[in-house]
């Protein structure tokens, strides 16, 4: 019997939400060495007799007994969730509630109250990206770290700093109340638009593009919209930008590596299904009021998505919507991308003028693809020399091999 | 031919998941190898990491773990091979010697 992709990362999670929420998050490092017990006991059982039948079953019922283990040696030294610690302490109950709490319909918003408790306004957006990936993706501390292009340290020492905040918490976020649920939600989809974009923009350094990181974002996205709370328009937004943008990942990074940026991307490569989910995700969210960032990047990727190629996509809307997006966010990268767009509708020279005019422009300094963008266009006006060099000033501030590869092609074209 | 047992202790590494999820395809595409080959004598049984020792005369009975975690054997499978030589060829290959825990090479004395 073959795993699914990720099998491990994805029960540990799952584990993770299940025994935080009987130890309670100030016991978050026990929760971690259960799990990583647990999964050592699937290793070592399953390497030697072969699979089982119900591996995730297997798992959890592993889990389930290093629980009570602990349970019984620490209950004299530790308080475990105040949602049970009477009858945790109870040698009487705690076989029969531990059945109780890891039953399948008992675990069911254990991920997302773990989500959500991740959510914590009080830590840094960073931080909160941070610990979901690491305890309800299963990222170790160094994946984060090469995720992010950090340091070991510095993840360790965040993560490590969170879990005060957490333990401060102690029970898992209540999700069955509308209002608790409804104030914290913008925070959740907020955490998880940042971990897309990394996997979706960030670059790590060896690759441009990490579909890992979009698509865990995606299953944690799903997890929000599977629970009637979480069905808002702005959720819906946010899940329809990620699949919109997910389908055309396919195109963006071939199977050995290779960057290629919209204009150039083979649209038959783009993931029908990402499309249309994300196409019906967009109509749901349109039904409220609401016009948020994630309706207007969702409408662009919309746009994108329903042209055929670069000529006959719609520009004029894309150039009114990124005139609405810079309205409620005056981001540079937002006022590069519109710029962009103006160029495809106005023309190159044009397009050089709005770049010409982005505030705060010296935040793209470090951003190949500013460079690459008025290279491109100084190209298209004959500007040869002048985009040559710009070029290479995006050949410099490239963050990974594919990044410079794409760029050097450019180089050689005009050297020729 | 002769046989021997392979005796593993994992060295207590800790994995991520997705390293765990690499390291059990590739035990159990090392281990199928092996049967493949009809190297395999008796595959030999994963053994708990808790329990109990009894020592000595008076039958005192301790606690497991039994030595550092590192220390603790996890199992054994018996091989049929020309030779030591090769059993330890085969020992070298094992994922448990490849990622941090070691393999014990012993010989299976005859009775007869």
């Amino acid at each position: 019997m073959e795993l699914p992709d990720h099998f491990f990362r994805h029960e540990s999670g799952r584990i993770v939400a299940t025994l935080s929420k009987i130890f309670g998050l100030q016991n978050i490092d026990l929760v971690e060495d259960a799990v990583q017990d647990a999964c050592g006991r699937a290793l070592e059982v399953w390497s030697r007799r072969g699979m089982p039948e119900n591996p995730s079953g297997w798992l959890m019922a592993a889990a389930k007994n290093r629980a009570v283990d602990i349970l019984r040696r620490e209950r004299r030294l530790r308080t475990f969730s105040s949602e049970y610690g009477r009858l945790l302490n109870s040698e009487w109950t705690i076989g029969s509630l531990v059945d109780e709490l890891t039953d399948p319909d008992a675990i069911k918003y254990d991920q997302l109250r773990l989500m959500f408790s991740c959510g914590h306004p009080r830590l840094l957006e960073e931080a909160q990206v941070a610990i979901m990936l690491h305890y309800l993706c299963g990222f170790s501390i160094k994946e984060v770290a090469q995720a992010y292009v950090s340091g070991v340290a510095a993840v360790d020492k965040r993560i490590t700093r969170s879990k005060k905040v957490l333990a401060s918490s102690g029970t898992l976020f209540d999700v069955t109340q509308r209002t608790d649920f409804e104030e914290r939600l913008p925070v959740v989809n907020r955490a998880l638009y940042l971990l897309f974009n990394q996997g979706y923009h960030g670059g790590s350094q060896e690759s441009p593009v990490q579909p890992l990181l979009c698509r865990e974002a995606i299953r944690l996205v799903g997890m929000l919209l599977d629970n009637p709370f979480g069905r808002t328009t702005e959720t819906y937004a946010l899940a329809a930008l990620m699949h919109l943008h997910a389908a055309r990942l396919p195109a963006k990074l071939s199977a050995s590596g290779e960057l290629t940026l919209l204009a150039d991307q083979d649209r038959s490569l783009w993931d029908l299904g990402h499309v249309q989910a994300g196409m019906e995700l967009l109509a749901r969210s349109s039904s409220g009021q609401a016009l948020t960032e994630f309706h207007i990047e969702a409408l662009i990727a919309g746009v994108h998505a329903s042209a055929g190629d670069i000529a006959s996509t719609d520009w004029r809307t894309i150039v009114e919507l990124y005139d609405a997006l810079l309205r409620l966010n005056l981001s540079p990268v937002i006022a590069l991308n519109r710029a962009i767009a103006i160029s495809q509708s106005e023309g190159p020279e044009r397009g050089l003028e709005e770049i010409g005019q982005i505030i705060d422009a010296d935040r793209l300094q470090g951003y190949p693809f500013y460079w690459a963008a008025i290279g491109e266009l100084q190209a298209l006006v004959q500007r040869s020399d002048d985009a040559k060099e710009s070029f290479e000033r995006a050949h410099a501030v490239a963050r990974n091999p594919a990044e410079r590869v794409l760029i050097q092609s450019r180089i050689e074209t005009l050297t020729k | 031919m002769s046989e021997f047992a392979l005796v593993y202790r994992n060295g207590g590494e800790k994995m991520s998941p997705d390293e765990m999820q690499a390291h059990l395809k590739h035990c159990l595409d090392w281990f199928k190898d092996l049967l493949d080959r009809g190297i395999i004598k008796d595959p030999g049984v994963p053994l708990g990491p808790s329990g109990s020792v009894v020592v000595g005369r008076q039958g005192v009975v301790r606690d497991g773990p039994f030595a550092e975690a590192k220390d603790v054997i996890s199992g054994f499978t018996l091989v049929q091979v020309k030779d030591i030589a090769e059993a330890i060829e085969i020992a070298k290959s094992c994922p448990v010697a490849l990622t941090g825990g070691s393999v014990e090479v012993r010989p299976v004395e005859a009775c007869s």
